[in-house]
């Protein structure tokens, strides 16, 4: 028996699944994406009532113009040698990024994530935190080493897995760790730092700390239900939190409609929890640590968390595992209406007479002997599968450390066959 | 020393720990003004705050998750799972991140996290307050497992378990909370008032991890089990008349292998108990050791007596339960093999 014919007097249902509005072969079309202007979006004060923010969660909060001049009540104003340095920041995220691409290519490591056309997702916010703040990152989220003056030998490291591994080879690379850094360790398993940047900050609100905490997820993890734990958290105890979610539109090969993006925005989920929610143009520097700035103080000053979402574009692949013109157009990247987080600030400072193209040329060359310095110099501890099979970087016997505080019985039996068995296999 | 039941000594373990270590938390969900559904957190808001003991939304990950956060930042939370059976939605928070923070960082961020939660049958709880999943917990790398069977130990177990710098997960069986329940479900129930283990230090004082418990010696065969089966075990084996030696497990990761081998290469004979379903149950790994290290002393095939592979059935609760029945048998045939 056919579903139709069970009750003819009623319409035939049918299942929305969404499609993006170009797939590979169509031009890229970003006509239904509105991009309101500059300026547009009002700024409450830090301790206005949620709700204040919440007619604006489908707007945008844009500083740079498109002549790159900063303007309207989101202005940070910042000055020049912070300028000077966020583009900095962003330019070797840029840097380092291509290097360990390449790197990847040639073979040195198994695995790479570019942050390319996110830069100014991460670097704003570091700037507009504090140094002691702590950061629960995913893994597109290198621009907060960066820009907290991680050493890039050690990023390297972690991405060979080599001798120098902070993290002893045991994490897929990009996948660093660092407390002293304010950088939670990566995880694989998408959203589950949400909740736990909610909970640290709940424990620093318990000990009467000052400290806030910032946690980031991408578009397609907020369907997770550990998006809505984190927000149902924070919302309840009022954590010191700023959550971000990196809108770039894509989750691997999956476009955001998937992630409910096509009926509304990923800052209004805020307006059901009661928090405020901002809406920010991802690849404008400006506007994302202004916004970054607001929420900062809001959480510090006791008023609780905030929900940004940036509003960006994921101009490269997934990771070295995915080609992306399989399932958008070539060409999409370079047609997003926001344009590249790296030029616009760059243009801005240019605007202000103060930045130029040969000045900027020697900067990025600059960075570029500083990446292939310290590539050298991590190369020096080894890349991933550079020997034999049984030839390891680590110490094949700390396979079995820190699993727990202390070696119980059975992995310090299986530690002892398995250094038995390879005795056995060099033979 | 004071008589205590299963709840008052879980209860005075966390107060001394709230007491003790200012870094300690306790969340969970009806745990904080009202003191849990079982009571095993009555009067420690009132005493330490709410800042320090507080109700939770209903959503398992969320506790784990922000318990891990909380961890991160240096505190030592305790957080009470309802009922084991709830516990599922947390699992990703347990297994990928909990149980794996102190490798994947190179002991840079521990995790000093308890995850209390009453499992196991035997109240008629249905097949959402009945389960016994320890399994899928022994099988997790960096997670360790507890489950006490008496209120001396559980008490001692769970300031063990708070003062870890490891993630515990500390299944309280929920039939013994108030006494020694023995299988004999017709009978009334004795309260722990009767039992020895029942006298507890008011204060501070642990029962080691890893480490199991001989709780009757025997020469005739050995009994592997934990929390309420090991009354069970002792019930059936006075019953039968058979001189067993019964092993209180206690920890089941890590297991006191020591303590096993040394009774079964004794005795020769094994039979291993639990509540939870059979297949992949916790009890096929300790199948698998004896024959590994004792195959040589066996005398007979090594037996189990577990939960069905069905889900916990209501009505049929105690002919689903390995209760003095099905354990006595299994004793009368480990002695006939």
């Amino acid at each position: 028996m056919s579903a139709k014919t069970e009750r003819p007097n009623r319409p035939a249902l049918s299942l929305h699944v969404p499609e993006p509005e170009a797939r590979p072969g169509d031009e890229p079309d970003f006509s239904q994406i509105s991009v309101p202007p500059a300026g547009s979006v009002p700024r409450p004060e830090i301790a206005a009532p949620a709700a204040e923010t919440h007619p604006y969660v489908q707007g945008l909060i844009r500083v740079l113009d498109e002549d790159a001049r900063a303007i309207g009540p989101w202005d940070p104003k910042l000055d020049l040698e912070a300028l000077i340095r966020m583009l900095r920041d962003m330019a070797m995220v840029r840097v380092y990024d291509d290097r360990m691409y390449r790197a990847q290519r040639q073979g040195k490591t198994s695995f790479y994530m570019k942050s390319t056309g996110e830069e100014a997702v991460a670097v704003a916010a570091a700037h507009a935190l504090d140094r002691d703040d702590m950061c629960f990152p995913t893994y597109r989220q290198q621009g907060l080493l960066v820009a907290r003056d991680y050493p890039l030998v050690t990023m390297m490291c972690q991405v060979y897995s080599n001798r120098g591994d902070p993290l002893k080879g045991r994490q897929l690379p990009i996948m660093y760790s660092s407390k002293e850094y304010g950088f939670f360790s990566i995880s694989g398993n998408l959203a589950t730092q949400y909740p736990q940047a909610v909970g640290w900050a709940m424990g620093s609100a318990i000990k009467g700390d000052s400290r806030i905490a910032a946690g980031w997820i991408g578009d397609g993890a907020t369907a997770e239900g550990d998006f809505h734990n984190a927000l149902t958290f924070a919302a309840v105890y009022r954590a010191p939190v700023v959550l971000n979610i990196v809108n770039n539109q894509w989750a691997i090969s999956t476009f955001s409609g998937i992630a409910g993006a096509e009926l509304t925005t990923f800052a209004a989920r805020a307006v059901g929890y009661g928090i405020p929610g901002l809406r920010v143009d991802g690849n404008d520097a400006l506007a994302v640590y202004a916004a970054t700035r607001w929420a900062a103080d809001r959480a510090r000053a006791n008023l609780g968390p905030t929900l940004i979402e940036l509003f960006t574009y994921r101009a490269e692949g997934h990771s070295t595992s995915d080609d992306p013109s399989v399932y958008r157009p070539r060409e999409a990247a370079a047609r997003w209406p926001l344009g590249d987080p790296v030029e616009r600030l760059k243009a801005h400072l240019i605007g202000l007479g103060q930045w130029d193209e040969d000045r900027h040329g020697a900067m990025v060359d600059r960075l570029g002997q500083e990446v292939r310095a310290a590539q050298k110099e991590a190369e020096k501890m080894g890349t991933l599968g550079g020997g034999s099979l049984l030839d390891f970087p680590q110490d094949v016997a700390s396979m079995f450390d820190d699993v727990y505080a202390t070696t119980p019985w059975h992995l310090a039996e299986q530690r002892a066959q398995m250094i038995a068995e390879l005795e056995a296999a060099r033979k | 020393m004071t008589v205590m039941n299963m709840i008052e000594a879980i209860n005075s373990a966390q107060d001394v720990m709230l007491e003790r270590d200012g870094n300690v938390v306790v969340l969970g969900e009806d745990i904080g003004y009202f003191g849990g559904v079982f009571r095993a957190t009555a009067g420690l808001q009132k005493k330490y705050g709410a800042g320090r003991v507080f109700d939770t939304p209903i959503a398992e990950g969320g506790i784990v998750g922000a318990a891990i956060g909380m961890a991160a930042y240096g505190l030592r939370p305790v957080a009470e799972i309802q009922f084991a059976d709830y516990i599922y939605p947390a699992f990703d928070q347990i297994v990928s991140e909990a149980s794996r923070m102190r490798y994947r960082t190179a002991g840079e961020w521990v995790m000093p996290i308890t995850i209390r939660a009453p499992y196991g049958g035997g109240i008629f709880g249905g097949q959402t307050h009945s389960q016994s999943p320890e399994a899928l917990f022994a099988h997790i790398a960096g997670m360790t497992t507890i489950i006490p069977s008496t209120p001396h130990d559980a008490k001692g177990l769970l300031i063990a378990a708070i003062e870890c710098d490891d993630p515990v997960v500390f299944f309280e069986p929920k039939r013994i909370y108030n006494g020694p329940f023995d299988g004999f479900y017709e009978r009334p129930v004795t309260p722990w008032a009767r039992h020895q283990a029942a006298e507890v230090p008011e204060g501070h004082y642990t029962v080691p991890i890893g480490k199991a418990k001989v709780v009757r010696e025997g020469g005739d065969l050995t009994v592997l089990a934990y929390g309420t089966m090991v009354h069970v075990a002792l019930a059936a084996a006075e019953a039968e008349g058979v001189d067993a030696e019964i092993i209180d497990l206690r920890t089941i990761v890590p297991v006191d292998i020591e303590a096993i081998e040394n009774s079964v290469k004794k005795t020769g004979r094994c039979l291993v108990l639990h509540e939870a379903t059979r297949t992949s149950g916790f009890g096929a790994e300790l199948c698998a050791l004896v024959q590994e290290r004792c195959f040589y002393h066996l005398e007979a095939p090594v037996r189990r007596v577990t939960g069905y592979d069905t889900p916990y059935p209501h009505s049929l609760e105690w002919a689903y339960f390995p209760g003095h029945v099905r354990v006595g048998l299994a004793l009368r045939q480990a002695m006939e093999d």
